[in-house]
């Protein structure tokens, strides 16, 4: 994998990941405001068009559409330009991550990180140990995965890197035993920040979530006193189902957060804007490729101005800028 | 959600129109309006979508509405038949090269598809038809991605091929291809790692694959739950490295799988299978025309029966309702019929599959009624063989014992009797029961003596 752009600042790095989904929407957002001379039934059916396409879901879009008719009624807006600045705003505004966000930073945490199979936990996980290392926080991570065949090992790898203590256990070993025993550690070797890895389970998987629940229990019971952080890890290229997942999982352990991953792919990640209107929970990292660095925090004002940027209008079509 | 049911939606919004015996072009766009909206809501590719909706308008306006339905039905009727159209009527089987010549099948897809997963999975298949496989680890980049495959393979009884992560990967397939051809393995499956289809870099590293071992099969490995951007990943995987088939992964989910429709339209590609669920077992043969009436929301009642003609033993079930004929209902047929049903995946794996279930399920706690199932078993294997044929023979200490053995509250017993003995009142009032019914008759006559 490419190493190259280990030591750019956030903004660009944000930037970069995020060139491809901006020049998507962009393109699209663009054409429409420049081929529309009037706010008309066809141009918001464009809108809805390139909403729907960024997965935001049927129920998010017309939501948002039906807001912005509104506002466009009680300003007497009639360019699509204007138009648009609206829509930006009102994105944004669903969007912002509140200052407390990170708090689990800050304090003495324990952070649990749920999803479904193959949404990037462990790797978030991985990313996320580094990150606090370099803070010069005391992390441990649990590895609570027990049952994907090597998963135990994929995470090692990550703490190797980092340097960081991992508690782990053998393939088939009960989860809910890996995170009394991890927390027992945090606890004994004074962590600032214990990590807690999970195997992937779909949320409609009813023993599954059972065991979720025992493990947020332990946790609660065995470490009691110090922050909690629950993030749901959902993958961009999910569809309307991350809602039914963020939903699911939020009913077992009350989530705070959410992880948007692979986010430097084509796939658009609207749906976060939907997880966002409908559970009220900010996303607070997006997933842009492989590397420790490549976990940034989510930052609204940024990210919408770069979907929607403005100051690009005049050079269009750089599919491999950055 | 907002659509539990698109047959429920559409009876609403066409509540007062009586059959009107052609539809017209208001009837079907109304109707078509609800349709495109489940379709979206089922992550079918907003073009795509259009398209469709607009065939289907063109088909449906001016056709006669069927005796017995109603307009919405009938638009219903013709978007299903348009929708199988467009999936395929037929399974897909994977295609191998003639005679003992050697297959080399190539997994692809993004991270977290499920491509180590599914490899693993295929291998087993592979194996139980007789062919000799040989797995090779080329995912080189992900921690651990290599010994997940072995373990995986361990488990199937498959060979892995592995050169460790230092080697590029084209050089092992290379090396797995000849280690393949000395060992007389029909078939070597490549597990390649995941890779952004915008990853230039990396989409050449298939090319190479291809190129370096001469690959028969290219299966894309697609996440059913996948949004809108199924699109653009399975057309730019097929253009740039060519696919010849899909897998489409986490079925088991409650995704309504748009995906598949969207896959299917901009590749024109078959899927040949489809995962469901984290056994290496779990990975069935897909079935297009059914994925159809899962899209639009209407449950899988074919998949369903398919199951119950599978697995039910016919000679049981015959045996069993020769029994209920003479009524001779005893303790053994009542395990009998309950392990008739597990057969067909359990109860949950049932339900989930009637129309308009597989949204509701959590609600009724299956769990609940799986485990009191299970319970009721270990009364029954507590009785002895004599007072399983003969129930009159349950006195309370005969009763106490059983629920010792059972290690169930003697209530438990009990109950279980009390509903023994109202399945076995029941058995004889089932209008048509003395009559030959067939085995569906027999098997209807089961479901209803369930303990729930």
């Amino acid at each position: 994998m490419s190493e190259e752009g280990k030591k750019k600042g956030f903004f660009s790095r944000l930037v970069e990941g995020l060139t491809k989904t901006r020049d998507n929407i962009v393109s699209g957002i663009d054409s429409v405001f420049r081929g529309f001379s009037k706010l008309d039934d066809e141009f918001y059916e464009e809108l809805e068009e390139i909403l729907i396409m960024g997965d935001l879901g049927v129920t998010a879009t017309e939501a948002i559409l039906d807001k912005l008719k509104e506002k466009v009624k009680e300003n007497h807006i009639k360019e699509p330009a204007e138009c648009k600045q609206l829509l930006i705003d009102s994105i944004r505004e669903q969007m912002q991550v509140e200052q407390t966000a990170y708090r689990f930073e800050e304090e003495k945490s324990v952070v649990l990180v749920i999803g479904v199979n193959g949404v990037g936990k462990t790797t978030t996980v991985g990313k996320l140990a580094g990150k606090l290392k370099d803070q010069g926080k005391k992390v441990i991570i649990a590895g609570a995965d027990t049952f994907r065949a090597a998963a135990g090992n994929q995470l090692k790898e990550w703490a190797n890197r980092s340097g960081v203590d991992m508690i782990g256990g053998a393939e088939g070993a009960d989860p809910g035993a890996v995170v009394y025993d991890a927390a027992a550690a945090a606890k004994a070797r004074n962590a600032d920040v214990l990590l807690v890895d999970t195997a992937g389970r779909l949320h409609n998987k009813k023993n599954l979530m059972n065991e979720l629940g025992k493990i947020n229990r332990i946790l609660e019971k065995e470490y009691p006193d110090v922050y909690r952080e629950t993030l749901v890890v959902l993958d961009a290229t999910t569809g309307q189902n991350a809602l039914a997942q963020a939903r699911e999982f939020s009913d077992v352990a009350k989530i705070s957060g959410i992880v948007l991953t692979k986010m430097d792919g084509t796939a658009k990640g609207g749906i976060a804007v939907a997880v966002q209107s409908e559970l009220h929970v900010p996303v607070k990292y997006i997933g842009v490729g492989e590397t420790i660095d490549d976990l940034q925090k989510f930052d609204a004002d940024e990210f919408v101005n770069a979907l929607f940027d403005v100051q690009k209008e005049g050079e269009e079509n750089h599919a491999d800028a950055g | 959600m907002a659509f539990d049911s698109l047959s429920e939606k559409l009876q609403n919004v066409f509540k007062n129109l009586r059959s009107k015996g052609r539809l017209t072009e208001d009837d079907v766009k109304t109707a078509l309006k609800e349709v495109k909206m489940a379709l979206l809501e089922a992550d079918v590719n907003f073009r795509v979508v259009k398209k469709f909706i607009k065939d289907v308008q063109e088909r449906a306006i001016g056709q006669d509405v069927m005796n017995g339905l109603n307009p919405g039905q009938m638009v219903i009727k013709i978007v299903n038949e348009e929708m199988v159209n467009l999936m395929g009527s037929e399974t897909t089987e994977l295609s191998f090269r003639p005679g003992r010549e050697l297959t080399v099948i190539m997994m692809a897809g993004l991270q977290g598809a499920g491509k180590t997963t599914t490899t693993a999975k295929i291998a087993g298949k592979l194996k139980a038809k007789g062919k000799k496989t040989l797995l090779a680890a080329c995912d080189v980049y992900r921690p651990a991605a290599i010994e997940q495959l072995q373990i995986n393979g361990e488990k199937q009884g498959v060979e892995v091929f592995s050169m460790g992560d230092k080697n590029r990967p084209s050089d092992i397939a290379k090396a797995a291809a000849e280690h393949a051809r000395k060992n007389d393995c029909n078939v070597l499956i490549i597990d390649t790692a995941g890779r952004l289809h915008v990853d230039e870099e990396m989409m050449e590293e298939l090319a190479e694959i291809k190129e370096a071992v001469d690959v028969f099969q290219t299966i894309l490995v697609v996440d059913a739950m996948t949004g809108q951007d199924a699109v653009n990943v399975a057309s730019t995987f097929n253009e740039k490295i060519g696919i010849d088939g899909v897998v489409l992964t986490k079925l088991d989910g409650d995704t309504r799988g748009g995906a598949a429709l969207s896959i299917r339209a901009v590749t024109g590609k078959p899927i040949l299978y489809a995962g469901m669920g984290e056994k290496l077992s779990d990975l069935e043969q897909f079935y297009p025309d059914r994925m159809a009436g899962r899209i639009l929301g209407m449950g899988d009642v074919l998949t369903m029966i398919e199951k119950a003609q599978e697995n039910l033993d016919e000679e049981k079930a015959k045996e069993l309702e020769q029994k209920m004929l003479k009524n001779e209902f005893d303790f053994d047929m009542y395990l009998e019929s309950m392990s008739q049903m597990k057969k067909l995946g359990g109860l949950s794996s049932l339900m989930g599959m009637m129309p308009g279930m597989g949204a509701k399920m959590p609600e009724i706690d299956t769990d609940e009624a799986e485990k009191s199932m299970k319970r009721i078993e270990a009364v029954i294997h507590s009785m002895t063989p004599q007072e399983r044929s003969n129930p009159n023979l349950l006195n309370p200490g005969r009763k106490n014992r059983i629920a010792k053995g059972a290690g169930v509250d003697i209530s438990e017993v009990n109950r279980l009797v009390k509903q023994f003995e109202q399945t076995k009142k029941m058995m004889k009032q089932i209008p048509g029961m003395g009559k030959k019914k067939g085995r569906r008759g027999g098997f209807g006559g089961m479901f209803k003596g369930f303990p729930m």
